[in-house]
């Protein structure tokens, strides 16, 4: 599109800004970690690691962040296998049933957060899951499937089922099949909903912050209670860490998917 | 049809008699969805019709008081301010996205996808750190001359906060939309004439809406049911419809009042998805057709 030197400049201008907007706000966590006094109150004074030693050795910090870990593991596998299920039965049904099927499926997706938490904590008071370890897999499974459908289908979707039918021409079983020719063709698909279900439950935080006691808290809903009870720069510490590992995971999981790519002819 | 079967047959749609396979598939997935989100949202339902007693109270204790109709109202209003900024923001940033080259693209799309990645409740601490009346923007306000700006506990606050947490749900759909454009219609106008301004609000623009209508109502479907945002950067004067119903259940316990609340939540996202889904899929057709 033929544009004015002007609008060319004022156009770059804005994206600029929009794209600070998006990315430099999350920044502000590194510089507050290293606080000296305990407050979030900005400039920051001094610098210390007393926050990232209280995030290591404080047990209400440690718990959360291993509470966390186990649940989004637990959490990954489940819905990653269910989903993969779901997207292959939703892929060989016929039109009108599966796109009935996976609108539902997607529901979690759009119900607004709290409105499920209600309905989930008042099941779980009835059948006395609140604070435990079921409770929180059953809840962000069923928060993570959506993504794991996506992630799945999108694989099914360029894949040529007619590799199927041949390897099950020359004998093949349908299980032999599924394992060597199907799962290793869509593996960047169930992968990648593997990476997202992980994320989802471990960021997870309406659902959890209703379905929590003080025996099981996860991490995010301990950040929470920290932020609104005081201003402990603990919050900043752990904030740069998760800040630090995902970029670390999704930059590494960029080089090697590049590195692959690369790698085909 | 056993692993040992020497002639298999291919896929499983296509034999007679296996029809029930991909639903046996489906169904782990479908009793978990039936369990954990039909039951209690069935639950849910049922409580805001029959506690304490059965009947429509609960909805006409909401609709009655005008204090749930401010809320109801603000809800809207706020959602409907994201949304506007979000379009705001996202629409000459999706554009630039398709004008430029591969590398620069590279970055745009980073800067939108680092959003995603970072924790949403870490991505709200930071604004609770930027907008504190000790905070970032302050001290930088206090700098050139303004003092004593009030940003967290207010509805500019809660705006900023969550239109940032929604952006990139405005710009992906719109950049899909606007990568199909062919600009050549652009430069065919402008060869008939039209001055840029004249070219891009009778051509682009109206070609570009699907994608904003997209955008706009998924930011607007997401704002309503906003709970965590509001909770931390907002104040009681900015109460969202999630936080009244938080507090209706976990604070005084009134089962029905809250579970009335998150039902006209609830079928408000429907309908406006319902409303929605005719559009979203011309948008559709659209794309598969280029």
């Amino acid at each position: 599109m033929e544009m004015k030197p002007l609008t060319r400049v004022l156009l770059g201008l804005v994206c600029l800004l929009v794209a600070i907007w998006l990315v430099a706000p999350t920044l502000v966590v590194v510089p507050m970690s290293f606080n000296e006094n305990k407050s979030l109150a900005f400039p920051p004074q001094g610098f210390s690691w007393q926050w990232y030693q209280n995030f290591a050795t404080n047990p209400d910090w440690s718990n959360a962040f291993l509470n966390s870990l186990k649940v989004a593991s637990i959490v990954a596998v489940l819905a990653t296998v269910l989903g993969t299920l779901a997207a292959f039965g939703l892929d060989r049904m016929k039109a009108r049933p599966a796109n009935l099927l996976r609108m539902l499926m997607l529901t979690p997706m759009v119900v607004p957060g709290v409105v499920l938490a209600i309905g989930i904590y008042a099941v779980y008071l009835d059948t006395q899951l609140v604070g435990t370890l079921i409770g929180f897999v059953l809840a962000h499974t069923i928060l993570a499937l959506p993504f794991v459908l996506i992630a799945v289908s999108a694989s099914l979707e360029v894949f040529d089922r007619r590799l199927e039918t041949a390897a099950a021409s020359l004998g093949a079983g349908a299980l032999t099949t599924f394992r060597t020719v199907t799962l290793p063709l869509i593996a960047p698909g169930v992968l990648s909903g593997l990476l997202f279900a992980f994320a989802t439950s471990f960021d997870e935080i309406v659902v959890s912050l209703f379905i929590t006691n003080p025996y099981l808290k996860t991490l995010p809903v301990q950040i929470f209670a920290s932020i609104t009870r005081d201003a402990d720069p603990t919050v900043a510490a752990v904030g740069t860490i998760l800040l630090f590992a995902t970029t670390i995971l999704i930059g590494g999981g960029m080089l090697l998917l590049g590195r692959e790519r690369k790698g085909r002819p | 049809m056993s692993a040992s079967d020497p002639i298999a047959p291919p896929a499983a749609d296509q034999r007679p008699g296996k029809a029930w396979r991909p639903f046996a598939l489906t169904a782990p997935a479908l009793i978990l969805l039936v369990a954990v989100i039909g039951y209690p949202l069935l639950t849910i339902v049922l409580r805001s019709l029959s506690e304490p007693e059965w009947g429509l109270q609960n909805y006409a204790w909401f609709f009655g008081a005008p204090v749930n109709l401010t809320v109801l109202q603000r809800t809207f209003v706020i959602s409907a301010w994201v949304t506007l900024v979000c379009v705001i923001a996202a629409y000459p940033y999706a554009y630039l996205m398709t004008a430029v080259g591969p590398r620069v693209r590279l970055v745009l799309v980073l800067c939108v996808l680092i959003p995603f990645w970072v924790s949403g409740v870490v991505r709200t601490l930071s604004w609770v750190i930027l907008l504190q009346d000790s905070g970032v923007i302050n001290s930088l306000l206090r700098g050139v001359g303004f003092s004593g700006v009030k940003l967290i506990r207010t509805q500019t606050g809660v705006v900023i906060g969550m239109a940032q947490v929604l952006l990139p749900f405005m710009i992906l759909p719109l950049y899909s939309v606007m990568k199909g454009i062919d600009l050549r219609l652009m430069r065919a106008a402008q060869s008939l004439g039209a001055r840029p301004s004249r070219a891009f609000l009778t051509v682009y623009l109206p070609l570009s809406l699907p994608g904003v209508y997209a955008g706009a109502i998924i930011v607007f479907i997401l704002s309503l049911g906003f709970y965590i945002t509001p909770a931390l950067l907002g104040g009681p004067r900015s109460t969202m419809l999630s936080t009244l119903v938080q507090t209706q259940v976990l604070s005084l316990l009134q089962w029905g009042r809250g579970g009335a609340m998150g039902v006209v939540l609830l079928v408000t996202t429907f309908v406006l998805l319902a409303l929605a889904a005719p559009v979203m899929r011309s948008r559709h057709r659209e794309a598969g057709r280029h």
